[in-house]
């Protein structure tokens, strides 16, 4: 078990997060692939901090736990103000930037 | 031993990250997310990381995914109804992701990694203590980072409650 079995399983999962945001259409979904690629990246960065022996990568984590954890909020947020507004959760009909 | 336990959760996380992007119903997606967040916490600890992989229970798994299943259960946007506008997007995004894998691992197999040079060694860890470890870490080379987080929040609560306001009239 090497540092390379963690990365590749990182590459996989930030693939297979960025082909969700692509191919879905319900923006809670494509969110959910965001979350998947942050914690693909995750992976990496614990995997490269056990590697190269340092604290740095695990730190960096716990900003990014912080970090996605208001993107979340604020994301949903407007995702609700969107529904609020328009009654849709379907990306394609949400096209015009004027409320 | 250790390679069996990282080849059942790394396959699991696979395949529910797939399920995350294949599954019709939002709901299923969420439960299969958390699938996913619970194996990568399983890795964190077979990286000698238990700190963040309690971390990542509680606030991936704990606050953010139960986040999405309230606003799911809220708007209950029902199953998606498939390729919509764009009807050659999902093929091509297909084609695309496998191309961004190929394109990462070439990466990796061409880049030489560096040799270590760190002096925190897992035994080294677990003699200090995860949480300290990072704790330490984190007040003191990283203080600036760690109070900007606390700003970053603090932005992130006042724009929720702007942004979940009704909207006043006229």
């Amino acid at each position: 078990m090497t540092v390379h079995h963690f990365i590749i399983l990182s590459a996989i999962l930030f693939s297979i997060g960025a082909v969700g945001v692509l191919v879905r259409r319900n923006p809670l979904i494509m969110f959910m692939s965001v979350e998947l690629m942050l914690n693909s990246v995750n992976l990496a960065f614990v995997a490269f901090s056990r590697y190269l022996q340092v604290l740095d990568g695990q730190v960096f984590v716990f900003l990014i736990l912080a970090v996605a954890a208001a993107e979340v909020a604020v994301g949903l947020a407007i995702i609700v103000a969107i529904f609020r507004t328009r009654e849709t959760v379907d990306v394609d009909e949400i096209s015009g930037l004027k409320g | 031993m250790d390679l069996l336990i990282f080849y059942f959760f790394a396959g699991l996380a696979m395949i529910a990250a797939m399920g995350v992007v294949a599954v019709r119903s939002a709901v299923y997606s969420a439960l299969c997310l958390a699938v996913v967040f619970v194996s990568l916490a399983a890795l964190y600890v077979l990286l000698s990381a238990p700190f963040i992989a309690v971390a990542q229970v509680m606030i991936y798994a704990g606050a953010i995914l139960i986040l999405f299943v309230f606003v799911i259960m809220m708007l209950s946007p029902g199953v998606d109804q498939g390729a919509g506008a764009l009807k050659r997007q999902r093929p091509l995004a297909i084609v695309f992701g496998l191309a961004l894998v190929i394109e990462l691992l070439a990466v990796l197999a061409v880049a030489g990694l560096p040799a270590a040079r760190g002096t925190f060694t897992p035994e080294k860890i677990a003699q200090i203590g995860s949480v300290q470890a990072v704790g330490a870490a984190l007040f003191t080379d990283f203080l600036l980072p760690f109070e900007i987080t606390s700003l970053l929040l603090l932005v992130a609560i006042i724009g929720v409650i702007v942004l979940a306001k009704k909207p006043r009239k006229g």
